[in-house]
């Protein structure tokens, strides 16, 4: 206790209980030198590739692509694909974020959790079950929207309604009633109190949601490329059908070089309004809910629409059609995954193996990873130079999220593959994609509950005597443990069907299990559409299973502290 | 070596472009209670995170036994912080957070300090409770004892009763004084209220806008307050000039100034007639705001005289010396244009103790 030293001159300052500032700089070089060569490397590359030629510095590559008609048509549809989802998923969503997070009812608990299951499906399990659904052959094959923008758009709003009922849903239970209480009071009728009070709080997750919804559509690529056919695709989409099948890998960076653009004015936007959510509004510490009423109905009629016909009745024709068989209904499809069936070196099962093995890697590599980033993102620094640090790491490992997983399949396929890193061979090189792309939903997940930890904890631990490894020890790794679950299974989940960067990297002879359902119901014949279906089955299975696993172990809801 | 306790000299914290402490000294004797007495926005909360070294000096030192602190981080300075709400480690138990800073000492021996602390807080035997299953009082004794547990060379107390109602607040205190006394602790103790920092305190420092205006034993603060300004935040007022206490019976030297206090007002039938304000009923009896001659609003209490159905027009008044203060009228109109010129008293009553 008498060891101070008496401080001579100007004294250093041991305020704060952070520890010293070597401390947090160590714990950013690992996920910063990471993210610099796996993630920073492979895109830079990417783009001077788009800006050069044999002979050096080009415009020709970008000036070609940007010329062609062809360009101009995918860049059209992918906006119009990702405005018409966002719409949609905004214009839905909005009444499931008030049923689901405003009102109480019984099997509310088992709706939210149903609601929740699309976002995490792999992408190309999504596009086979709508594939199902709505191939000429399916049950809603009359309706002829096989290969159509309102079979693509249905799709990303399966996907997306819950970040819009998550995100939306979670400010509107904190929401203090009594403004609208007080609306009512004022002579308001119901519809004015939702114009004028509720809608304009509710305004920063309306934007937030909406610009990471119109992030994860712009970036679609798993359900397009299974839905779209030849007529419809999205940048993504060009880029890996420039890649591997017209081997035009000019034309796939200036094109990578262009969904850049879109996606960090979308990150951007999303970045914004995030910021302006955790402004505060007069929050209530516990959601507030009540019991259904009369005037709900409309609420509940569009949610239950939404609900069955389009997140339960793709996901049921998917399960039902795996048992439809040549034969008659039967396990034959599920039988047939352990065959080789002549067209593959590996069996269904083979690649599932595969899928769960890289999927465990890129879950440590992303949670490791995460963990870090995460304890650095929470920090709170007294100087404004060091929370303008701050602000700007959050925004960088924030990139991920946004550069979508082509780009990243793509970039690691023309860097990675000389020295001084030649991972071509390496096995290790879809694990760590997928990690790079797991990393930005680990960070999200971990991040909001460390920075819920009162700064005082950790001050009162540290007045107590505790060092700051001690109170990292005994404060913040215990809160982190409670997100770990959730962020395993994030991470495993996003892994196990991530299709955009490992369809550019994973070997014929080793495909993972998503990389093998599409090649699947590429190939001609009812076996091979059925084996699909069943691989698609199994491999949603897997990944709802994670999820309710780690939903489990995950941190309640309400934390009465 | 003797112990020389702490000495703060000159103490200056900034946030940004606002100076939260402005250049304040005090000292803590060993086994002392000092109280830092002030409003909301008064330095007293940034002063106290100064001394635990959770928030940097500008200028100025904070030094345990003559050594200078600048340099030794919050976990080695031995002071415990305890705070408003507790700050109890949810994931923990009762016991847990008790034993928090005992870590690295013997299983058996740890378990019995626990055991020792909760019943000096008189909380034995709640080692396994969860503290979320506390109530907000409980919660509050349990952050005295894990605060306790290390035996801090200084505990630093940053309203610690304040959130709670105000039956359980002066229960605490009483808990809290005891416990202090009987620990030895010396403490450096944050208040808003008055009654609490009277109550605990050895000597109180008087805080307003960064800067210490006086710091006393509770006694001569409430006797002899320093300056119009603190007076005023003890509540003696209003202040009236010589002229108008004269009306009111009492005659003091031309220049001095006399602060009401609580009970300097009384109801005499031989003194000035006032018209009546507005009246409030209290436990008891009523309560009158009077006009003063001059324009000064005043109170002045009564167990006779009812304040509902048909409270008076009229009251008729006078100053009562026991319950006033002399302040010497300075030149200006500042904050500091007075100096104390001591009680007026007829009986020997302690208006507080």
């Amino acid at each position: 206790m008498s060891a101070a030293i008496v401080g001579r001159g100007r004294p250093v300052r041991a305020h704060g209980v952070g520890g010293r500032p070597w401390v947090w700089a160590a714990a950013a070089v690992l996920p910063l030198a990471f993210l610099g060569v796996f993630f920073a490397w492979p895109v830079a590359a990417l783009v001077s590739r788009g800006f050069s030629d044999a002979d050096g510095f080009s415009l020709a590559g970008v000036q070609s692509v940007l010329a062609a008609p062809r360009t101009w048509r995918i860049v059209g549809q992918t906006l119009a694909q990702a405005v018409a989802g966002t719409a949609l998923a905004l214009a839905l969503g909005l009444p499931g974020a008030y049923l689901l997070h405003r009102c109480r009812f019984p099997g509310r608990r088992l709706v939210r959790a149903l609601v929740s299951i699309p976002f995490v499906l792999p992408t190309v399990v999504v596009g086979v079950a709508f594939q199902s659904l709505l191939a000429a052959h399916g049950p809603l094959g009359f309706l002829g929207l096989e290969e159509s923008f309102t079979a693509i758009v249905a799709a990303l709003v399966f996907f997306n309604y819950s970040v819009v009922v998550r995100t939306v849903g979670a400010l509107w239970s904190r929401l203090d009633p009594r403004a609208a209480d007080a609306a009512r009071s004022l002579g308001a009728g119901r519809a004015r109190v939702l114009l004028t009070v509720t809608l304009p709080a509710l305004a920063p997750a309306i934007a937030s949601a909406a610009a990471l919804v119109f992030l994860f559509c712009a970036s679609a690529f798993g359900v397009v490329l299974v839905l779209g056919g030849a007529t419809w695709g999205t940048i993504e989409t060009e880029i890996w059908y420039q890649t591997t099948q017209l081997l035009d890998l000019p034309a796939a960076a200036a094109l990578s070089v262009l969904q850049l653009v879109v996606v960090t004015a979308s990150l951007l936007v999303a970045g914004a309004t995030r910021a302006r959510q955790e402004r505060a509004l007069h929050l209530l510490g516990d959601p507030a809910d009540a019991p259904l009423r009369a005037a709900d109905a409309p609420a509940v009629v569009v949610t239950a629409v939404v609900v069955l016909g389009l997140l339960v009745t793709p996901m049921a024709s998917l399960a039902w059609r795996s048992f439809l068989t040549p034969d008659g209904f039967g396990l034959g499809n599920y039988a047939a995954l352990g065959g080789n069936a002549g067209q593959f070196t590996v069996s269904i099962w083979q690649a599932l193996a595969n899928s769960v093995l890289t999927a465990l890697a890129a879950t440590g590599l992303a949670v490791g990873l995460g963990l870090l980033v995460s304890y650095l993102l929470s920090r709170r620094p007294a100087s404004a130079a060091g929370r303008r640090t701050l602000r700007t790491l959050d925004a960088v490992f924030m990139l991920p999220l946004g550069v979508s997983a082509v780009t990243v399949g793509f970039g690691f396929l023309i860097t990675l593959n000389r020295p001084p890193l030649d991972l071509r061979s390496s096995w290790l090189l879809i694990p760590i994609a997928q990690a790079m792309v797991a990393l930005p939903l680990v960070v999200r997940t971990l991040l909001p509950i460390l920075r819920a930890i009162d700064p005082r904890l950790h001050e009162a631990a540290a007045t107590l005597g505790a060092t700051p490894a001690r109170v990292l020890a005994s404060i913040d790794v215990p809160f982190a443990l409670r997100g770990l679950g959730l962020a395993l299974g994030f991470a495993f989940a996003t892994s196990l069907g991530e299709f955009g960067a490992t369809s550019f990297l994973a070997r014929p002879d080793r495909p993972t299990l998503p990389v093998a359902i599409f090649r699947l119901i590429g190939r001609p014949g009812a076996e091979n559409f059925g084996a699909a279906m069943a691989a698609s089955v199994v491999l949603a299975v897997l990944t709802g299973a994670v999820m309710a696993l780690a939903e489990l172990v995950g941190p309640k809801e309400v934390n009465p502290w | 070596m003797v112990s020389e306790g702490l000495e703060v000299t000159d103490a200056v914290v900034r946030y940004g472009s606002t100076t939260a402490v402005d250049g304040v000294s005090l000292r803590v004797a060993p086994g002392e209670v000092v109280a830092l007495l002030g409003a909301s926005g008064s330095g007293k909360s940034s002063l106290l995170r100064a001394v635990a070294g959770l928030e940097p000096l500008v200028a100025g030192s904070v030094r345990w036994d003559g050594v200078d602190l600048a340099a030794t981080p919050v976990h080695r300075r031995g002071f415990v912080m305890m705070f408003q709400d507790g700050q109890l480690f949810p994931h923990l138990t009762v016991g847990g957070n008790v034993g928090y800073a005992l870590v690295g000492r013997p299983r058996a021996e740890r378990e019995r300090r626990v055991a020792e602390l909760l019943d000096l807080v008189g909380l034995a035997g709640y080692e396994r409770r969860p503290v979320t299953a506390l109530s907000g009082g409980q919660a509050q004794r349990v952050a005295l004892a894990r605060s306790l547990a290390p035996q801090p060379r200084l505990l630093l107390l940053d309203e610690p009763l304040s959130a709670l109602d105000r039956g359980l607040r002066e229960h605490l205190v009483g808990v809290l004084d005891e416990t202090l006394r009987l620990t030895g602790t010396p403490a450096l103790y944050v208040t808003h209220d008055q009654d609490e920092a009277f109550a605990l305190a050895d000597r109180v420092a008087v805080l307003a806008g960064g800067r210490l205006l006086q710091l006393d034993t509770p006694g001569a603060l409430w006797t002899r307050p320093a300056t119009a300004e603190v007076a005023d935040f003890l509540g003696y007022r209003p202040l009236l000039d010589a002229g108008e206490a004269a009306r009111l019976g009492l005659t003091v030297a031309a220049g001095t100034l006399v602060g009401i206090g609580p009970g300097g007002l009384v109801l005499d039938p031989d003194g000035l007639e006032v018209p009546v304000l507005a009246a409030r009923a209290r436990r008891g009896g009523g309560e009158f705001t009077v006009e003063l001659p001059g324009g000064r609003q005043a109170r002045v209490q009564s167990d006779r005289v009812p304040a509902h159905q048909h409270p008076p027009r009229t009251l008729a008044v006078r100053l009562a010396p026991g319950g006033c203060v002399l302040l010497e009228a300075g030149n200006g109109e500042g904050p500091t244009a007075s100096r104390s010129a001591g009680v007026v008293r007829e009986s020997g009553r302690d208006p507080v103790r």
